[in-house]
């Protein structure tokens, strides 16, 4: 039988656990408990069959794989609508790993400063997590974390776990009701958008690696705040996201000018793309 | 390469037997116009046409098939589906044949496709050589393709009560020897073809007023020309351009069930950069919204994009997108309206 690159595995659903009113956390096991074998920052193309097939990116860091991985997803299209409607136990279909993932190699000795906003916490999550696990083999960890609302902040557990841990610097913003926050041990949230936050931190440029993921509308704003602490654009990464219907650089619709999203991408440093009209 | 002479009532023969074992696609006439299908009646035949509305591309990569099957309840599981079988690619113009050698880079560098492939390792084409432009739309002269010297597995010239059939490939000499009468072309064959070859070459104009090699350095510095706001005016967003361009394969997939929703199967179909939906996510952001960012796309993948990753321009000149614009957008104005400005520009 030939082989075809479109062709997903079936994969099982083991755990299924809400994460805010519109995400949840799948843990995702491949058959025969083999590994996904993937790096952080990289995505799989997700299948409900009989409904269609989506890039989503993953979200637990290899490091925490445990012959697992997990996808955070917001019900949002018609293919994540049909996965949120799955319980444990129901297969997905499950092509990839496919993307270029975030430069590990550039960022080991370096200060790390993690800025997403809202969901654009799932796919740096993977990189978040391989770093706390080889915590040595960096310098300072950073997080900066902004959502609209309260109940949009992704990951509580964690978020309070980073707290608590002397080695991570954490902020968390949200842009309106942040007297709703609950959070204890220490927890506090800012309330305003998520370049509220820079001012808080004192970075040393030269040494600071930067990694960004959010709605469309705030990279600007996060690149600027990023610029003026003088981070180099060669030391600064974003994550993309754009519509996919194959995975591996033939269908056309991730297209960015001349790149590719899923092949060149998703993870792009800000040197690559500033002139790549279309990136943002 | 070998040169082999058959008569033309040979090759009405050669078809015929090819037709016991193969799928011979051809043109044929369609209303007042030229379209590739199975040939059913060598008569069909009409290696007379100028140009098809379709490119043969459309044998390759249909405009759907099924790349699985699936079953959705019990234990799920999915199930490759190739298309392919044995087919002759009967006819095609080298516009075309420059056209499938760049789709044959695309499906086969990096992932390599296996629906296009085996279809591609199935098909065994006689390429045609155009002897009169097809009308006023098409620029192959500028793009360098109105010959080609590979790509096919027997090529053939018109001269007259004859074809010279240039043998390229074993699988294109099995096909001759086995299926067909041949003779070795004597060296006034030669003489013969290689004047009608010289007749043709001055019946065709250049219709870019610049050499095709500085469209990726051009288009590069024209990111920002007015032309794609006009354009952007004009564009329907039908779609029409990149269907009946051949050397466009972007797609779309997506899954069909069944009434009782317990199996289906997932389709790929052609798709196309101009409509709306294209670069469009679930969440609602499209990034490229504006037909004119649209219609620039398709002009950089022509002449820049396509060219970068695969080292021939996207752009064979078969002028078919310019034929169907019923906008009346063509793509050798558009061409031509950027070289002017930027050599104004240059105040050269």
């Amino acid at each position: 039988m030939t082989t075809s690159i479109y062709i997903p595995e079936m994969a099982r659903l083991v755990d299924v656990e809400p994460v805010t009113e519109t995400e949840k956390l799948f843990t995702i096991e491949l058959p025969d408990g083999r590994s996904l074998g993937h790096a952080p920052g990289q995505f799989v193309m997700l299948s409900v069959l009989g409904v269609g097939e989506a890039p989503i990116s993953i979200t637990s860091s290899p490091s925490r794989s445990n012959g697992s991985f997990q996808l955070c997803v917001r019900r949002v299209g018609d293919v994540t609508n049909a996965l949120h409607a799955m319980q444990p136990g129901d297969q997905v279909g499950i092509r990839g790993p496919f993307g270029n993932g975030f430069p590990m190699d550039k960022m080991r000795g370096r200060d790390i400063l993690f800025a997403p906003g809202g969901l654009g916490l799932a796919p740096l999550r993977s990189l978040i997590g391989q770093v706390l696990d080889e915590r040595d083999s960096f310098e300072r960890v950073i997080i900066l974390y902004g959502a609209k609302r309260p109940g949009e902040l992704l990951f509580r557990d964690e978020l309070e776990g980073w707290v608590t841990q002397d080695d991570v610097e954490c902020h968390f913003t949200v842009d309106c009701d942040a007297e709703q926050w609950d959070g204890d041990q220490g927890m506090t949230c800012n309330e305003g958008v998520i370049t509220t936050l820079f001012p808080l931190i004192t970075v040393d440029p030269r040494n600071t690696i930067a990694v960004t993921c959010g709605p469309p509308i705030m990279y600007r704003f996060v690149l600027m705040e990023l610029l003026d602490k003088g981070i180099p654009d060669t030391q600064i990464y974003l994550s993309l996201e754009r519509r996919m219907k194959c995975g591996v650089g033939k269908c056309g619709h991730c297209q960015i000018n001349n790149l590719y999203c899923c092949q060149d991408g998703p993870v792009f440093s800000y040197a690559q793309i500033k002139g790549v009209e279309e990136a943002l | 390469m070998d040169l082999m002479i058959v008569d033309k009532e040979a090759m009405r023969a050669l078809v015929s037997a090819l037709m016991a074992d193969y799928r011979v696609v051809g043109p044929q006439a369609k209303g007042p116009q030229f379209a590739f299908g199975p040939i059913a009646d060598p008569g069909e035949l009409r290696l007379d046409y100028n140009t098809t509305i379709l490119p043969p591309k459309k044998v390759l990569q249909p405009p759907q098939e099924r790349l699985a099957t699936f079953v959705r309840g019990g234990e799920p599981h999915v199930d490759p589906v190739i298309e392919a079988g044995p087919t002759v690619l009967f006819g095609i113009h080298t516009c075309d044949l420059h056209a499938i050698r760049l789709l044959d880079k695309v499906f086969s560098e990096e992932y390599p496709d296996a629906h296009y492939l085996e279809r591609r390792r199935q098909t065994v084409i006689v390429s045609l050589e155009c002897l009169e432009p097809c009308d006023e739309y098409s620029f192959c002269k500028s793009m360098g393709t109105l010959s080609a010297d590979e790509g096919y597995d027997l090529h053939l010239t018109d001269l007259g009560s004859t074809y010279a059939v240039t043998v390229a490939t074993e699988a294109g000499k099995q096909l001759l020897s086995r299926y067909g009468t041949a003779r070795e072309a004597a060296d006034a064959d030669a003489r013969r073809l290689d004047e009608v070859l010289s007749v043709k070459e001055p019946k065709f104009t250049y219709r870019l007023d610049f050499d095709a090699a500085e469209l990726p350095a051009m288009l590069g510095a024209a990111y920002d020309h007015p032309l794609w706001d006009e354009l952007g005016e004009r564009c329907l967003a039908c779609g029409s351009c990149t269907n009946v361009c051949p050397t466009c394969y972007c797609f779309n997939v997506f899954d069909e069930v069944n009434m009782a929703l317990t199996e289906g199967e997932r389709l790929r179909r052609w798709d196309s950069c101009q409509l709306d939906e294209f670069a469009s996510v679930a969440g609602g952001e499209n990034f490229r919204e504006a037909r004119s960012g649209r219609q620039r796309h398709r002009f950089m993948r022509k002449g820049k994009y396509i060219y970068e990753k695969f080292g021939e321009l996207g752009c064979v000149g078969c002028g078919r997108c310019v034929r169907t614009c019923v906008a009346s957008i063509s793509i050798v104005d558009g061409f031509n309206a950027i070289h002017e400005t930027a050599v104004g520009g240059n105040g050269q």
